[in-house]
């Protein structure tokens, strides 16, 4: 089985095929080193578990998404528009994708303007199937492990989904703490609505680093990230508090893969 | 002359009606200068999620501490407020007590469940006294809640306790009467004996007294109520039900933009073609001022009660940044304020050279913002702070192109190369090899 195997949707299109999921990279998945890791490790997962997707490669663009958060509605719509017009061209159906920023702009903004598919996060996807018994993971060396969940805004809050990483987690039998603040009260790790790509206001904190002190707080050995902007911030957090030796940040997907590694 | 004081009552009754009525409709107009939205869709969700949000609660118990005294001033203020109806009849019509009359041993059983809930409602407000003058609560004491709104607070708080004193003592008073027709009841036959030994004729001085005081003082708190953040007995129960029902993560898209994105990607459109000479100057994008938000976002801000939920989880305030989503409501609020007086005036809005932007609400506020939506899911009467941030952000890049400089760098690379990073799009699938 070539695990890191993934085919266009031009590549399926012109066999005359149809996939059974589209994989929507994302721009940090496709271009940020950390993020292309975690594309990576979902890629294999999706092999494993026999699922026929696509990717859109060369053909994908910015969903939008920081434009529009920034207030630069034309230049969202501009995008959206043009990604609908190459999904709707491949006439797809379903769209997942591990960034809760895409996630949340494909399923919520794009339906009034013509795009309208079932989108799901890949942490959504991931559960279906195991749920349906197409992918089986085992603790291993996570098994006892102590972990902890920062809860993605563009996933919790914004569109109601916790429980699915969470589902994830324990597949891998390990010690699951919660933060203080979590779920519905999750703080946010301060890259949201366009902050990740310019300097914090002045404060006398960054967003990041109470996050990271708060999963600090949790004493955990891995902190669990489902979005490549939280993996970013909590990762820099884990940095300034000089941690890295000791606390891992890994997207649930990678931790889900790793369990296959010998 | 006995019906001197049915008259004198009456009076002010209807001078006090009138007023408030005057005052309440002001707030109305401001509201609807609002842009219109329509959030009467859903009909079914709506009564649905006001019954559990205002009626229930549902968001308020989430501070449990918080919660429970509210739902004691609540509960108390709804319920004590069927006996104010008979001090109105009472007052018109020189009646005494016109309920006990007809409804017998029902009556006593009512009006002891009455100064039960009294009791409630003045530990409540003790309570909430305390925890905003001696505990000092984080919340309490932000920047935006210096001066007015600090005092506003406390006012409602002695309003209420003075009120709930004033029954009280009523009643103990007509304890003591010869000719007691009721009572004597729960809570104040515990302190009737206060005024034992009074005379007779003072004792029913003393109980006109507090009978007048308790009244006066509700006509009182009526008509404090329109310049007050209290204004939300009223409009919550709307606020909640007008609320956005949609996923939070759904910003809206603007259908004016829409329009404009469609002709610029027809390939049939004339690139040259003249503007049409009768089609209506084009709208503003975004917000700048009050009249450019919509109505729901406007009647939020007369709802907002200050409690501060929303900017107490805000992620940007709690790392000391200068925004605070409760600030953003009250600004709103004070603008709007600001811009009905100047309709009082004048007849109408004209430009007094001031806006919500800048005059109000900075620009390094309004770019703090994570859009994480922890204070709408925080506010427990459905206000939606960051849709207003959203709209003025819009206005400050549409409008004025005035994104701080990394932000127009990331917005030139979604256009130019279809993400926000200074990447090629066709490397898109470079991550495929590197494996
Ligand atoms: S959405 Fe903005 S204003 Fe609201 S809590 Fe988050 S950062 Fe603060
Ligand atoms: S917006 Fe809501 S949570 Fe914030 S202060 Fe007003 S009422 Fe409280």
């Amino acid at each position: 089985m070539e695990l890191n195997n993934a085919k266009t949707m031009a590549e399926y299109a012109s066999a005359g095929e149809k996939p059974e999921v589209l994989f929507w990279v994302g721009c940090a998945g496709s271009f940020d080193d950390r993020a292309k890791k975690v594309t990576r490790s979902f890629v294999r997962l999706l092999n494993r578990a026999g699922v026929q997707f696509a990717v859109l490669g060369t053909e994908e663009s910015c969903t939008g998404d920081p434009a529009k958060r920034a207030g630069n509605e034309f230049l969202f719509q501009m995008q959206a528009m043009m990604n609908i017009e190459v999904l709707n061209g491949y006439d797809v159906q379903k769209v997942v994708t591990a960034c809760p920023h895409c996630f949340n702009t494909l399923k919520n903004e794009y339906p009034q303007l013509g795009g309208k598919y079932t989108v799901l996060h890949h942490t959504q996807f991931l559960r279906t199937l195991l749920n349906d018994g197409r992918l089986k993971v085992e603790g291993g060396e996570y098994k006892g492990k102590r972990i902890t969940f920062h809860d993605p805004c563009y996933l919790g809050r914004a569109n109601d989904e916790y429980e699915a990483p969470r589902a994830l987690l324990s597949e891998l039998e390990s010690n699951i703490s919660e933060m203080k603040s979590c779920k519905e009260k999750g703080l946010c790790c301060g890259a949201g609505g366009a902050q990740m790509f310019k300097e914090p206001e002045k404060g006398n904190k960054d967003v990041n680093v109470e996050r990271t002190e708060q999963a600090l707080e949790t004493n955990p050995e891995i902190i669990a990230v489902g979005c490549p902007f939280c993996n970013t911030m909590i990762t820099d957090g884990i940095k300034a508090k000089e941690k890295e030796a000791s606390v891992k940040v890994y997207d649930v997907s990678e931790l889900l893969d790793n369990t296959f590694k010998q | 002359m006995e019906w001197i004081d049915n008259v004198i009552f009456t009076v002010i009754l209807a001078l006090a009606s009138f007023l408030f009525a005057k005052n309440a409709n002001k707030i109305r107009r401001n509201i609807f200068l609002g842009k219109e939205i329509n959030r009467s869709d859903r009909k079914g969700e709506r009564w649905a999620l006001m019954a559990k949000v205002a009626l229930g609660q549902s968001k308020m118990v989430v501070r449990p501490v918080a919660g429970f005294f509210h739902i004691l001033i609540y509960v108390g203020f709804v319920l004590i407020n069927i006996e104010v109806l008979e001090i109105l009849i009472d007052g018109i019509f020189g009646t005494h007590r016109v309920f006990s009359s007809f409804l017998g041993g029902i009556y006593t059983l009512a009006i002891n469940f009455f100064e039960i809930l009294a009791v409630g409602v003045i530990l409540a407000c003790l309570v909430f006294l305390a925890r905003r003058v001696l505990v000092k609560i984080k919340r309490f004491h932000s920047p935006e809640m210096k001066g007015w709104a600090s005092s506003d607070a406390k006012n409602i708080l002695y309003i209420e306790l003075a009120l709930m004193y004033a029954l009280l003592l009523m009643n103990a008073v007509e304890s003591n009467f010869d000719s007691e027709t009721v009572g004597p009841f729960l809570i104040s036959g515990l302190i009737a004996p206060l005024f034992n030994g009074l005379e007779q004729s003072s004792l029913h001085i003393l109980e006109r007294t507090f009978w007048w005081l308790h009244i006066l003082g509700i006509l009182a708190f009526l008509n404090y109520l329109p310049f007050s953040k209290h204004f939300h007995i009223f409009l919550s129960f709307p606020n909640v039900w007008y609320a956005n029902l949609d996923q939070k993560g759904r910003f809206s898209n603007m259908e004016s933009v829409t329009e404009e994105v469609k002709k610029m990607m027809d390939p049939n459109a004339d690139p040259y073609a003249a503007p049409d000479p009768n089609a209506p100057p084009p709208e503003r994008f975004g917000a700048k001022d009050v009249m450019d938000l919509n109505w729901v976002q406007l009647m939020n801000a007369y709802s907002c009660t200050e409690c501060g939920r929303c900017t107490s989880e805000c992620p940007a305030n709690q790392t000391g940044k200068k925004l605070s989503p409760r600030k953003i409501m009250m600004d709103t609020r004070d603008r709007l304020d600001e811009v009905g007086k100047v309709i009082d005036k004048k007849g109408s809005f004209i430009d007094d050279g001031r806006s919500l932007l800048d005059d109000f609400i900075s620009r390094e506020e309004l770019w703090a913002c994570t859009t994480c939506n922890a204070c709408v899911q925080a506010c427990p009467i459905g206000i939606d702070p960051l849709s207003i941030i959203i709209e003025m952000r819009r206005y400050l890049v549409m409008e004025e192109s005035a994104a701080p400089q990394e932000l127009n760098l990331m917005m030139a690379n979604v256009e130019n190369n279809a993400a926000p990073w200074q990447f090629a799009q066709a490397d898109r699938l470079n991550w495929l090899e590197e494996a």
